[in-house]
C-alpha cells in the first residue's frame, strides 16, 4: 500500500494524474470522433456513388485494421505529414507534434468510424414519416434538423454510443506506446522502477474497471433521460 | 510513394501474418471452450457460481486487453512460487502469455454471446424435447447447442474480427506478428504510409474473408432474426 502514497514516496499522485490524462484523452478522442462522424455519416447515406464509397472506405478500413497499426501510422507519420504541409507554405523547420494531440487524433479517427456506424443506423431507423411530415409542414432547415431529426436520432444512438465510449476508453491504453503518460504508461514506469509489475498492472486494471463502471452509471442515466417520452 | 519498399516488405509481412493467424486460431479455439464453460456457469441457478461467472466476464470486458497481457507477461513472473512450478515453462514464453491473455479475453466475450444465444432459445423446443422423453444431456448437446451456435453466428463473427485486431497487441510483448514486423519496418525506414498500406491491406483481406465465411455460414444454417 505504501506504493500508492501521494508525494515523493509513492505513486498515488502520479497515477491520479495519469487517470485524469486517460479521461482527457478519451473525451477529446470522442469529440474528434463525433466531428469525423458528422462528416462521414452524410457521405454514407448519400445516394451519390462516389461520396458513398468514400464513406464506406473510411468505416471499413478503420474498423478492419488493428488500432495499434493506426496509432503507429500517426505516431511515425503525423509530424512528417504536417511538415510536408508546412513546407508548401514555406516553413521548413522540424515540427514535433505533441503526444496528446497525436494520441487523441488517432483514437478519435478510430472512434469516429464506430460513431459513424451508430449515427447511420440511428438515422435509418427513424420512421420515414417523420422526415416527410417535417418537410410537409414547411419547417426551415434548422428546426428540421435540430428540433425534429436530431433528438430522435440521439435517443436511438445513445445506447450504442455508450458502447463506443467504452471501446474508446479502452483503446486509449494503446497510446501508451507513443509515450503519453496515461494510466498504462504510468504503470509501466512505476512497475519498472519498483520492480513490482504485478501490483501496478493490477492496479491499472482496477482503475480502468472503475472508469468503465462509473461512466456506465452516468450513461445509463443519460439514456433514461433521453427516452423519457417513450 | 516508395513502391520498392512496399514490394520488398510484402514477403516479410506475409510471413509475419502466419504468426498472427496462429495466435488468432489457437486463442479462438481455447476461448470458445472457456466461453462455453462460463456461459453454462452463467445459467446456473446457484447465485455464487452465477456471480463468479459474471465477475469474470465483467473484469475481462471492462479492462483493456493490453493490461491483461501485461499482467500475465510481466506480472505473473513476479510470483516466486510460480517460477518453481511447471507453469513457468509456459509463462516465460511471450507467445503463450499472449495466447493465455487472448483466450481469456475472447472467452469472456464469447460467454456473453453464447449466454444470450441460449436465452433466446424458445422454451417450446426444450419442452418438446422433454415431453418426448429425451434425456437432458442430449437435449443440451443436440438441441440447445446447435440452435445457440446458429443464433450466435453474427455476433461471433464480429468477435473473430475484434480478436484478429486484438492479436496486434502481441507485438507489445516482443512477438513479431504482422503489426510487430510492420512497426519494425516503419521505425527503420520511416515510411509509415507505405507500410501501413501493405500491412493494413493484409488485415483488411483477412477481415474480408472472415466476414464472408460467416455470411456464408449464416445463410447455410438459415439465421433468423
Amino acid at each position: 500500500m505504501e506504493l500508492l502514497y501521494f508525494g515523493d514516496k509513492g505513486w498515488g499522485d502520479e497515477l491520479f494524474f495519469a487517470t485524469l490524462m486517460t479521461i482527457a484523452v478519451s473525451i477529446t478522442a470522442m469529440i474528434i470522433g463525433f466531428l469525423f462522424a458528422a462528416l462521414f455519416t452524410p457521405l454514407k447515406l448519400s445516394h451519390n456513388k462516389f461520396l458513398n464509397s468514400i464513406g464506406n472506405a473510411y468505416t471499413t478500413v478503420i474498423r478492419g485494421v488493428p488500432e495499434l497499426l493506426v496509432i503507429y501510422l500517426f505516431f511515425f507519420g503525423g509530424s512528417g505529414a504536417i511538415m510536408f504541409v508546412a513546407s508548401i507554405f514555406g516553413y521548413n523547420d522540424y515540427i514535433e507534434i505533441n503526444a496528446f494531440l497525436t494520441g487523441s487524433f488517432s483514437i478519435g479517427i478510430i472512434s469516429g468510424a464506430y460513431s459513424t456506424e451508430v449515427f447511420r443506423g440511428a438515422l435509418q431507423s427513424i420512421d420515414k414519416g417523420q422526415f416527410e411530415a417535417a418537410k410537409v409542414l414547411g419547417f426551415n432547415k434548422y428546426i428540421y434538423f435540430f428540433k425534429i431529426i436530431l433528438p430522435q436520432m440521439l435517443r436511438l444512438a445513445i445506447p450504442n454510443l455508450s458502447n463506443v465510449w467504452q471501446i474508446t476508453l479502452k483503446d486509449t491504453s494503446l497510446i501508451s506506446v507513443t509515450g503519453l503518460v496515461e494510466i498504462m504508461r504510468q504503470s509501466y514506469i512505476a512497475a519498472g522502477s519498483t520492480r513490482d509489475p504485478l501490483f501496478f498492472y493490477s492496479f491499472a486494471a482496477v482503475l480502468y474497471l472503475m472508469l468503465t463502471f462509473l461512466s456506465m452509471q452516468l450513461l445509463n442515466r443519460l439514456e433514461t433521460k433521453y427516452s423519457k417520452g417513450y | 510513394m516508395d513502391f520498392e519498399l512496399m514490394i520488398n516488405s510484402f514477403p516479410k509481412l506475409l510471413n509475419a501474418t502466419l504468426i498472427t493467424l496462429k495466435l488468432l486460431s489457437v486463442s479462438l479455439i481455447l476461448g470458445l471452450f472457456i466461453g462455453l464453460g462460463f456461459a453454462i456457469l452463467r445459467m446456473n441457478n446457484n447465485k455464487l457460481i452465477n456471480k463468479f461467472a459474471y465477475g469474470y466476464s465483467y473484469i475481462f470486458r471492462g479492462t483493456p486487453l493490453l493490461v491483461q497481457i501485461f499482467i500475465i507477461y510481466f506480472g505473473l513472473g513476479q510470483i516466486e512460487y510460480l517460477r518453481t512450478t511447471f507453469l513457468w515453462v509456459v509463462l516465460k514464453e511471450p507467445y503463450w502469455c499472449a495466447i493465455i491473455a487472448f483466450s481469456l479475453n475472447t472467452g469472456a466475450y464469447t460467454s456473453e454471446i453464447l449466454r444470450s444465444a441460449f436465452q433466446t432459445i424458445k422454451p417450446g423446443y426444450l419442452e418438446a424435447g422433454r415431453s418426448l422423453g429425451i434425456p437432458s444431456k442430449i437435449i443440451f448437446t443436440k438441441i440447445q447447442i446447435p440452435i445457440a451456435i446458429k443464433q450466435s453466428l453474427p455476433a461471433y463473427g464480429n468477435e473473430i474480427i475484434l480478436m484478429l485486431k486484438g492479436t496486434s497487441l502481441a507485438s507489445t510483448v516482443t512477438l513479431m506478428d504482422l503489426t510487430g514486423v510492420a512497426k519494425y519496418i516503419i521505425s527503420t525506414t520511416f515510411k509509415p504510409v507505405e507500410v501501413f498500406i501493405v500491412a493494413g491491406g493484409i488485415y483488411l483481406f483477412m477481415t474480408f474473408i472472415i466476414h464472408n465465411v460467416i455470411k456464408y455460414l449464416e445463410k447455410k444454417y438459415g439465421f433468423q432474426t
